[in-house]
């Protein structure tokens, strides 16, 4: 059960109550083993992928057509494609694009989703029957359609996949978060913070989000692979990057079509996407458990 | 709760009016036209396949048109399947999307639901960290892998099924199954996050207190809460599933609804872009209702408001 704030007059000033929360937070999160490689590997990869390509040689584009598709070798860590293009370095290039859409894409439907759901939530009656009926609009819309006069108006652009993606991926979050939250708001505590005169806005992020953390956290890290490989199905359509450039999502894809002759242009891109997943889930459990307002009963 | 259905059923009507206009305007601001072809047109054909379709009037004529033809729920023609009403692709697509749709949801919840339970209730054990592994994996692997995956191992190595097509009662194994897993892997994530939030809850410790059995704790009372995040999910995941997937039916060659929600997008087929929209808009606003009425019925302290 959640600590109550005690009443105003006699209550700490609000910043020391924060960031000792944060400060407990991560306390516990350096203590979990786990979500501590998970997050270091993280790091890495993304510092790779950012860094990395400025100390190469090759670049993402040059093609040896004699080589072919060439397996793992000294010059070619991870091996070439079919056009004998490095394999490592598209990998490199490729996670710029898919950290990139990934985790931003995520940031904002993760910060739209939570807030709007919380609202709609909290408020209930009228003003959530029209937020949810919007929810539905936007579900139902044609997905390629609205893909497709974006890139009428904004170009073959990097900017309209994070756009066309973090439109789409908040509204399951909403939907998750509102369900959280009307069923909380019911429970004792939020009854006795409300009888202390809490603000609504105060009883929703100190009290009612906390104890939502785990479905959200959880959704948070199912919903940066899908995006990832929304990114992979609008490339295909013609919609996302295009090659030379790459994604993890369109190595993947390309390495499935070709998975029994050239085996590793499956398994490295492959392998790098599920490690960053695994990462991300393990960090994302110890970050569940490390705000966990009820404590560590179990 | 009948009161609580009916005004949310009526509310169906103007939201279903505000796609349905949306889209229509949405279809008609993309460039290209259901018969620009690499192969010009002549202008004078043109202009009588236009005539023919109504195409040639104002745009807001052409739209009331189209809404009283709905209203008598005749969705009007196809633009590049020709001689063919976009009712009758529904009618001939559909129930093969429903099908399959129905099979991968059932695949799904069986695994998803068990071993999310089984994974939270045995939290931190062999038995959580195989489940949350599996389920990982499931979120690891793409539908454009596993098939293909699938395809080599149990249609070309083994030779027990057929690599694509929808004939037999076995086509539909593979594709349920790869269609299925990765639901299942979500379904299992979310219900082990909702069943954890619920297991160490006052009222769990109430009916373990008095002594009710670990089974009935599970069934009867943590299942109740544990099950929110899953039932938020499952109203548009439902929806997607038995409307099909473009890519499954792509990867196993089956005549489902899926790649038409794609293709009619880029052939500018109007009437067929609508009518998938409007079938798929009314799937999601009667399935997230259905999973509000579900929300209700599992928490007996949420009343339908």
């Amino acid at each position: 059960m959640i600590p109550l704030s005690p009443p105003s007059a006699i209550r700490p000033p609000l910043t020391e109550a924060r960031s000792s929360l944060w400060r407990d937070a991560w306390h516990r999160l350096k203590k979990n083993r786990l979500a501590v490689i998970g997050g270091a590997l993280l790091a890495g990869l993304t510092i790779l992928c950012i860094a990395g390509p400025w100390f190469l040689r090759m670049s993402y584009q040059e093609q040896d057509l004699d080589l072919g598709a060439a397996a793992p070798s000294a010059a070619h860590w991870f091996g070439t494609d079919t056009l004998g293009r490095d394999l490592f370095v598209r990998l490199l290039y490729g996670g710029r694009i898919s950290l990139g859409v990934g985790l931003c894409a995520t940031f904002v439907a993760l910060t739209i989703g939570v807030i709007y759901g919380a609202i709609a939530g909290y408020l209930g009656g009228k003003i959530d029957a029209t937020m949810m009926r919007l929810v539905d609009i936007i579900y139902a819309l044609p997905f390629t359609i609205f893909v497709i006069l974006l890139m009428v108006f904004l170009g073959r652009n990097i900017i309209l996949l994070f756009v066309a993606i973090g439109a789409v991926e908040w509204l399951t979050m909403a939907r998750i978060v509102r369900s959280q939250i009307m069923a909380l708001k019911k429970m004792e505590f939020i009854e006795a913070a409300r009888s202390l005169g809490l603000s609504n806005t105060r009883i929703i992020f100190r009290h009612l989000l906390p104890n939502a953390l785990g479905p959200i956290i959880v959704y948070t890290t199912l919903t940066i692979p899908a995006v990832m490989l929304l990114e992979a199905f609008l490339s295909f359509l013609g919609l996302g990057v295009q090659p030379p450039m790459s994604s993890w999502g369109t190595l993947i894809k390309d390495g499935a079509e070709k998975m029994e002759e050239f085996p590793w242009l499956l398994i490295f891109p492959g392998s790098i996407f599920s490690l960053t997943l695994f990462s991300l889930n393990f960090l994302g459990d110890g970050l569940r458990d490390a705000l966990d307002v009820r404590g560590a009963q179990d | 709760m009948f009161r609580f259905i009916f005004r949310r059923l009526v509310q169906v009507i103007p939201v279903l009016f505000i796609i349905i206009t949306a889209t229509f305007f949405m279809v008609r601001f993309v460039p290209g036209g259901p018969f620009t072809a690499e192969k010009a047109i002549p202008p004078e054909i043109l202009r009588n396949i236009e005539a023919h379709y109504g195409l040639d009037q104002p745009l807001g004529r052409q739209y009331l048109n189209y809404l009283g033809k709905i209203a008598h729920g005749d969705l009007g023609p196809s633009f590049k399947y020709s001689n063919r009403s976009v009712n009758e692709i529904i009618a001939d697509k559909l129930p093969v999307s429903l099908e399959l749709g129905a099979l991968s949801l059932a695949c799904a919840l069986s695994v998803g639901l068990t071993l999310g339970v089984l994974a939270a209730v045995r939290r931190n054990s062999g038995l959580d960290y195989l489940a949350s592994s599996l389920g990982m994996l499931g979120i690891c692997v793409p539908t454009f892998v596993l098939g293909p995956l699938l395809v080599l191992f149990f249609a070309i190595h083994l030779g027990w099924v057929n690599a694509s097509g929808w004939y037999t009662a076995a086509d539909r194994v593979l594709p349920a199954l790869t269609l299925g897993l990765v639901y299942a892997a979500y379904i299992m994530r979310l219900t082990r996050a909702g069943m954890l939030e619920v297991l160490h809850q006052d009222y769990i410790r109430t009916a373990r207190a008095k002594g009710a059995s670990e089974f009935r704790i599970i069934t009867r009372h943590a299942l109740r809460g544990g099950l929110l995040p899953v039932v938020s999910f499952l109203g548009p995941a439902t929806a997607g599933i038995l409307t099909g997937s473009f890519i499954i039916e792509t990867i196993f060659q089956i005549p489902g609804l899926g790649r038409e929600f794609v293709n009619s997008a880029f052939n500018r087929d109007y009437t067929l872009v609508l009518g998938t929209v409007m079938l798929y808009a009314g799937l999601i606003v009667v399935l997230n209702l259905a999973t509000d009425v579900v929300q209700v019925w599992l928490n007996p302290k949420l009343k339908f408001a």
